[in-house]
């Protein structure tokens, strides 16, 4: 774990600063490796101007509609954001938001916030981040988590909420701040501290001190490894990718292309989500900082973070821990056209699914998405633009090579036919969660706005967005754990109109 | 020996973990024509690599016999001779298995020891030349590997993929052998590893010859205080590690395959096979496949069985309903399953959460809610007839027809149990031994009217539960209880005669039983005793005479119901591990004292009048036809009752030591003491005719 994040370090311009920070903090890694994979969420997006492709609305259903999104700058952990608190992060995301959209405080119904390393001061962090926004303190607000798909389970939340007629404007984000994590006190201690509590009189306090021993000092670390399995994120990535028979080049390429594509949307200007963000008693911040295209020649001397030394797993094809938060506004179509808005996308469909938490823990993506195309009645062909989360180069290519195979879609997917692969051309071509980073609760966002915003620019008219997550609280059964989520965002011709 | 010597040419991985998985179909490779001609090693080349597969024909595990040994020398003379091969791996084609080991049957058809000799030295040679290869070997290895495969260890398992894991797993650990020995053969992998401190230190150590000395000697003390010098191999091969350091490799080497074939020859071994082949029979259920596989279970009482009963059948996934007349038995036996699992935890053999879900397959509660889906119903109530008749009346209102009801008892007759039943042919005793998880042990007893059917759904259930089994007719006693019976009978009476509890105790653990037989009395409960006792001495009459129920009697009025009371011959303290006499039992030794026969009271006589009543009985049960097979009845008394493994079960016992000894022996003891030691007519037979054997093999 340590490793991982000393290698991310190495590779940073400002290395030593960080590199002590970094690897002192070992249980962060470790528990942003767990969330990374697991969930998967997807979306469609349906363009206004372009093909004439039939629309997704429903029935008997509204309409439910992105009206705009934003997010602070993604950094590696431990640099600007390292003295704040994940509220900080939110609140500036909120800001960004309203400063965005101009939305009047007093029409949002409620709000929503995704996060999965919580703060204990702050354990309903969407409040807090409201109130130090500047909403109305009349405006509810509650915080979900859900691992990696933290964010897309808040808009969801919201979809569902808007959809079923109880409010008509959400605002959903998520947060994750891995510069800071809760270390607790040993049970032993806490069991103490809680018992001196209660004592009423000195015998009684004497007599619960005198059984203090010295180990009740050692701190208890967040997991390092998936609760029901007892395997680290990188691990089971490893051994997802030899199950795959995905090799070490192959995932340094992919992890390579998406810091290249980063780097490119970086500069020309693409990621127009991306909000500046002035931090406390420090400089402005403005970009993602953890985009550094490398060399296949450089990534090929890391060594195997995970499984040693034959591992395939580095810190190189990894998504890396970074601070984060992300927010977007979502809307009642009618509200929205009401409002004058010129909404970027509908919100469609979307499709949660699970798996064994210990061997399919990373195919979340693979089993969602022939779900998701089924339900909205549509085949890879018709999807624009892919937006998916990569939390390993190896679960990234394991899942394009499930979806590829009509062996593992009858064996494992009870499926007659494989579902095909994503083309290149449209699949995360503004880079990822390698090389944007992935703070946890906040990647949901981030895709979603990708999403919309490559339609936008592209001329698509549907995108699918998907995320895998780590198991953890949708195990209701027994058996699964890793689920997974998408759906559909789509831009319709009609708002085009009425707004232009 | 062989084992350790290999280790520095074979360079090893290490790695994660792997899986085994029952009933995968090994895949067939296509390499050169060289792979056709042999059944049991292959190799093809990859690069400048050579891949050796082993993959025994018709068999899950791989096992070094002759055929494998000889083509495996053959595949390794061309890969050393050919000059396109630069490093080779030896890789399994089975799923979680290497070699196991040496081929028992192979070992059990020598006829001499010096037979046996050439194999051992054939194998060194082998490994020898392996040792002293000048291109690299890698052994890949996932899964089992002992003896003489005892090497090198490797682990990754992978999920599901592109293929089914077992599948991918052995592909993977292939491409990762393979890279591994090019690095070998470029130079570019050492093959040397680091020592670290400690094994420095020990080094150095052992190069002291006093130290040598002394540990030479403690080992020994340790290995036979164990095997109390029953068991003649670890004594062995202390003293060919002994040879091999002191006197040289060569002298080692020598001494090493002289002892394996002394040992192989010995009674030990040939009794420690026929255990082997006899569990594997009852690891097989010969009555087929039930009509209704039993996938919800129901088990009544949660006293210390029917929750040990619980607990091997949760962890195995089956849906468990324990259910007790009270709350605070109840709470008691699902305590008891918890505990049971979290001991593994603490041992690492499960996580908390594997734990948490196997919990989560027993539901405890205090009526007969969801019995009318129950596939099976244990009872594991008191040891009284009227309660099991009440409570077989009560289940068999609420079950569904296919429902199987077993009965845990130790004694009482299923027969009489199955009387109250609407439905004789679903009724089976299942008899289970404490402490279940432990225990390998189930004795399943038929009446004539329970169905075949019933009988292959219990074995299926049993065999599910991880249990050796063996199927008897019913009687009083069935089988185990009744040969225990006569043997604790003799126990008494050697204690009214005056041995010290102490005394017998390691005069039947010196035999090789396990556990003393004064403490086997307290173990098993000294009211259950009497209680067998006075039932089987109704059904059994004279036979089952010896000493005086008496004693039983008044130590149940004391409260000294042995272990579970604190208080039997022993006494029982929480955390103490010496336990002392209980001076209690004093005064009540003295009032039923009775004088001791000299002529049959030595310390020889006192060990063989309790084996030979014990053997007797057993003899006669497969007269009886109460047991179906010689060999399930040594695998009942081992497994069940502990008698001496090393002796092979009483009728590999009387197969060893000779049915006429034995006939001579009780004849002797009859003398003193009358009908108790009259050898049954079977025994009898085999003494007349010295051909007759209970094995053949």
């Amino acid at each position: 774990m340590t490793s991982i994040l000393t290698y991310t370090f190495k590779n940073l311009p400002s290395t030593s600063k960080w590199a002590l920070r970094f690897s002192v903090r070992p249980l962060s890694c470790s528990s942003q490796l767990r969330a990374a994979p697991g969930i998967f969420f997807e979306l469609y997006l349906k363009a206004a101007q372009t093909k004439s492709k039939k629309t997704l609305a429903k029935p008997h259903v509204r309409n439910v509609v992105v009206v705009d999104g934003v997010r602070i700058p993604f950094l590696l952990s431990g640099t600007s954001y390292k003295d704040l608190m994940p509220h900080d992060l939110a609140r500036a995301a909120l800001s960004g938001l309203l400063h965005r959209t101009s939305v009047p405080k007093d029409v949002v119904d409620y709000i929503i916030f995704g996060t999965v390393i919580q703060e204990v001061k702050t354990s309903n962090v969407a409040r807090e981040a409201a109130l130090g926004a500047g909403f109305s303190d009349k405006t509810p607000a509650h915080t979900v988590t859900m691992a990696c798909i933290s964010a897309n389970q808040a808009m969801t939340t919201g979809v569902g909420l808007i959809a079923s007629g109880q409010y008509d404007v959400v605002v959903a984000g998520g947060v994750e701040l891995m510069s800071d994590v809760p270390i607790r006190h040993s049970r032993k201690m806490r069991k103490m501290m809680l018992d001196l509590n209660k004592a009423k009189t000195l015998g009684q306090r004497l007599s619960l001190i005198s059984k203090f021993r010295l180990n009740f000092l050692s701190p208890e670390l967040p997991a390092v490894a998936e609760f029901s399995t007892n395997e680290t994120m990188g691990h089971s990535a490893d051994r997802l990718a030899a199950a795959f028979a995905i090799s070490r080049p192959e995932q340094d390429e992919y992890a390579l292309r998406s810091h290249s594509l980063a780097k490119k949307a970086q500069d020309e200007g693409l990621l127009s989500d991306v909000i500046p963000f002035k931090v406390p008693g420090k400089d402005t911040v403005t970009k993602d900082n953890g985009i550094r295209p490398s060399s296949l020649e450089q990534m090929a001397k890391l060594k195997p973070a995970f499984i040693k030394p034959y591992g395939t797993v580095t810190a190189a094809n990894s998504s890396f821990l970074t601070d984060g938060a992300s927010a977007v506004l979502i809307m009642a179509e009618e509200k929205a056209l009401a409002m004058g808005y010129k909404p970027k996308a509908y919100l469609r469909d979307f499709v949660y699914v699970s798996q064994d938490p210990k061997d399919q823990l990373l195919l979340g993506p693979a089993y969602a998405t022939p779900k998701i195309l089924e339900k909205a009645g549509l085949t890879m062909n018709d999807v624009d633009a892919f937006e998916f989360h990569e939390a390993f180069s190896g679960q990234i290519l394991a899942n394009f090579k499930a979806m590829d195979s009509d062996w593992f879609a009858q064996n494992y997917m009870g499926r007659k036919v494989k579902v095909g692969l994503p083309p290149l051309e449209k699949f995360n071509t503004w880079g990822g969660s390698l090389s944007l980073g992935h703070p946890f609760g906040a990647t949901g966002c981030r895709l979603v706005m990708a999403a919309a915003n490559r339609l936008r620019k592209e001329g698509g008219q549907y995108a699918l967005v998907a995320a895998c997550a780590a198991g953890g609280q949708v195990c209701h059964s027994r058996s699964t754990g890793a689920s997974g989520k998408s759906f559909s965002l789509k831009q319709s011709k009609l708002i085009q109109e009425c707004l232009i | 020996m062989v084992a350790s010597r290999a280790i520095g040419s074979l360079s090893r991985f290490t790695g994660s973990r792997t899986l085994r998985c029952p009933g995968y179909i090994c895949r067939t490779f296509t390499g050169s024509s060289a792979l056709l001609t042999r059944t049991h090693v292959n190799y093809g080349v990859k690069g400048d690599v050579a891949v050796v597969r082993i993959n025994s024909p018709n068999s899950k595990v791989n096992t070094l016999n002759k055929e494998l040994q000889s083509e495996f020398t053959e595949v390794m003379n061309e890969i050393w001779a050919s000059d396109q091969i630069r490093s080779a791996i030896l890789i399994s084609s089975k799923p979680g298995c290497f070699i196991a080991g040496a081929d028992i049957n192979m070992l059990a058809a020598c006829k001499t020891h010096q037979e046996l000799m050439q194999i051992s030295q054939e194998g060194q040679r082998l490994f020898e030349k392996l040792e002293k290869s000048t291109k690299p070997i890698v052994a890949a290895i996932s899964g089992s590997c002992l003896g003489g495969g005892l090497e090198s260890v490797v682990f990754i398992f992978t999920g599901p993929g592109l293929k089914p894991p077992e599948e991918r797993t052995i592909e993977y650990l292939e491409e990762v052998a393979v890279t591994f020995a090019k690095g070998l053969a470029d130079k570019k992998i050492s093959p040397k590893r680091d020592k670290g401190l400690v094994e420095k230190l020990t080094s150095y150590a052992m190069g002291i010859p006093f130290v040598r000395q002394q540990i030479y000697k403690k080992v020994e003390e340790k290995v036979r205080k164990q095997t109390k010098g029953l068991y003649p191999a670890p004594l062995k091969i202390i003293d060919v590690v002994k040879t091999g350091i002191e006197q040289g490799s060569d002298a080692g080497y020598l001494a090493e395959s002289q002892k394996f074939g002394e040992l192989a020859m010995t009674k030990e071994s040939k009794a420690l096979i026929g255990l082997y082949h006899g569990q594997v029979l009852c690891k097989k259920n010969k009555f087929g496949a039930p009509q209704k596989e039993v996938k919800h279970l129901a088990i009544l009482g949660a006293g210390l069985m029917g929750a040990g009963i619980a607990q091997v059948s949760v962890d195995k996934g089956l849906k468990t309903i324990l259910k007790d007349a009270t709350l605070a038995g109840l709470g008691r036996g699902q305590q008891q399953v918890f505990k049971g699992l979290n001991d593994k935890v603490k041992k690492k053999a499960l996580t908390s959460f594997e734990r948490d879900s196997i919990f989560s397959n027993l539901t405890g509660q205090l009526d007969y809610q969801g019995f009318e889906k129950a596939d099976m119903v244990i009872e594991a109530v008191f040891e009284d007839l009227s309660l099991k008749h009440r409570v077989l009346k009560e289940v068999e209102a609420v079950i569904p027809d296919h429902c199987v009801f077993a009965s845990n008892t130790s004694a009482l007759p299923i027969n009489e149990i199955a009387a109250v039943s609407k439905r004789p042919e679903k009724v089976i005793g299942m008899h289970y031994f404490s402490p279940v998880d432990k225990m390998q042990l189930l004795e399943i007893i038929t009446t004539e009217k329970t169905s075949k059917d019933t009988t292959a759904s219990a074995v299926a259930v049993g065999l599910k539960q991880g249990k050796v089994i063996i199927v008897v007719k019913d009687g009083p006693g069935f089988y185990t209880t009744r040969c225990l019976a006569p043997m604790m009978s003799e126990v008494i009476r050697i204690l009214q005669e005056g041995v010290d509890p102490k005394k017998l105790d390691s005069l039947t653990t010196s035999f090789g039983f396990p556990v003393g037989a004064t403490t086997l009395v307290d173990e098993v409960g000294v009211d259950v005793a009497k209680h067998v006792a006075e039932d089987l001495g109704k059904a059994f009459g004279e036979r089952f005479e010896g000493g005086s129920l008496e004693l039983l009697r008044q130590m149940v009025s004391k409260g000294f119901l042995g272990r579970k009371s604190g208080k039997g011959f022993y006494i029982y303290q929480e955390g103490m591990k010496s336990k002392n006499l209980n001076s209690d039992m004093d005064s009540i030794l003295a009032s039923l004292k009775i004088p001791p026969k000299p002529d049959v009271s030595s310390d020889e006589d006192i060990q063989y009048r309790l084996v030979t009543r014990f053997v007797n009985e057993a003899v006669m049960c497969l007269q009886e036809g109460v047991l179906a097979t010689a060999a399930e009845g040594d695998i009942g008394a081992v497994f069940g009752l502990g008698f001496p493994p090393c002796l092979g079960g009483p009728f590999r016992f009387v197969d060893l030591y000779g049915a006429q000894k034995i006939v001579d022996r009780l004849r002797k003891y009859e003398a003193a003491y009358g009908k108790q030691f009259t050898p049954c007519q079977l025994l009898v037979d085999h003494a007349n005719s010295p051909n007759k054997k209970f094995y053949y093999q």
